[in-house]
């Protein structure tokens, strides 16, 4: 049983590290759905935004681990 | 109906990202094999291994199966927007490692934890099967192997690379089983950050071109823009590792 629990928590983790990054992938992936498909944007912007999201999303991550680590050590 | 035309681009993509991705994740697997083999015996060891491989089989045929029932447009979204999360997170602890704000990973460090705890558990039983030795190595590779398995399915299963990104792996376990076998230590020379920072450029790579094909985005060059969504996120996590390095300095000393 808990080699099965301890399976299914490393299937999650691999994809769940930070849990910012996770939901702005996610909200990035959405927002570029909604624009393609309910407000009809070039698709060409859509990718762009998509591209630009996922950058953004790790930048925001590691600036947020960063400044989290130099709160904690102060 | 999206385009199933095979380019360089996209196989050498495939190859590489599984190659590299199998090689860290067979080292570390290794590693635990190994301290198994060295303090429980290569009985418990071999068998755990060959247990956990038989496993990993049955996911892959299961896998391969119900992928092949699926449309390749929700295919190639669903694998899309699970490799940006899984290559994201990959690049992201590798920029936090070479800001110095977590510590790299250490195999000889990993294998001295392994012996000690296989020391203090005492469960062997002569001419029997050391359960807890076999469980260990079994552990290690399950969870290290489901990794290849994804990493495997998520680079190749989109544009029908599958048996291409197969052999990449399958390299990658030959090269370090012979490296393995020929030093008898863990391999801790192997640069398993700077592997783990290409492989996490090369999966958000993918995901992006994958999740846009997905949503039927025409991406500019094809299959080419793969190489560019590369050099894009290899850029990113150079920039993302000077940022965090500036943000704490004594992470630079």
């Amino acid at each position: 049983m808990s080699l099965v629990r301890g399976t299914g928590k490393q299937i999650l983790g691999l994809f769940l590290d930070d849990d910012f990054l996770a939901l702005a992938t996610l909200i990035v992936v959405s927002a570029v759905t909604v624009l393609l498909k309910a407000f009809t944007v070039s698709p060409l912007a859509a990718g762009g935004a998509l591209l630009v999201g996922c950058v953004g999303a790790l930048f925001i991550s590691v600036w947020r681990t960063a400044h989290a680590m130099r709160a904690g050590e102060s | 109906m999206v385009s199933l035309t095979l380019s360089w681009s996209t196989t050498a993509s495939a190859v590489s990202a599984a190659f590299l991705g199998s090689l860290v994740e067979v080292v570390e697997a290794f590693t635990i094999v190994l301290a198994v083999g060295t303090i429980r015996g290569w009985r418990p060891a071999i068998a755990g291994t060959a247990l956990g491989l038989l496993v990993l089989a049955a996911i892959v045929a299961l896998l391969g199966a119900a992928l092949d029932r699926l449309p390749i447009e929700w295919l190639q979204l669903a694998i899309g927007i699970l490799l940006i999360m899984f290559g994201l997170r990959w690049l992201r602890r590798a920029v936090l490692r070479y800001a110095g704000l977590i510590p790299l990973h250490d195999e000889n460090e990993v294998f001295g934890a392994a012996t000690a705890e296989l020391r203090t558990r005492t469960s062997r039983r002569r001419n029997r099967l050391d359960w807890i030795g076999a469980t260990t190595a079994f552990n290690a590779v399950l969870l290290e192997g489901i990794e290849i398995v994804f990493i495997v399915f998520a680079v190749g299963a989109g544009h029908g690379l599958i048996g291409a990104a197969a052999l990449g792996a399958a390299a990658a376990g030959v090269l370090v089983l012979a490296a393995g076998c020929a030093v008898h230590r863990p391999l801790a020379r192997v640069p398993e950050n700077a592997l783990k920072f290409c492989v996490g450029v090369l999966l958000s790579a993918f995901g992006v071109f994958w999740t846009g094909e997905g949503l039927g985005i025409p991406w500019p060059g094809g299959d080419w823009a793969l190489v560019g969504f590369t050099l894009v996120f290899l850029l990113a996590g150079v920039l993302a590792a000077r940022m965090a390095r500036r943000a704490i300095p004594e992470a630079v000393a």
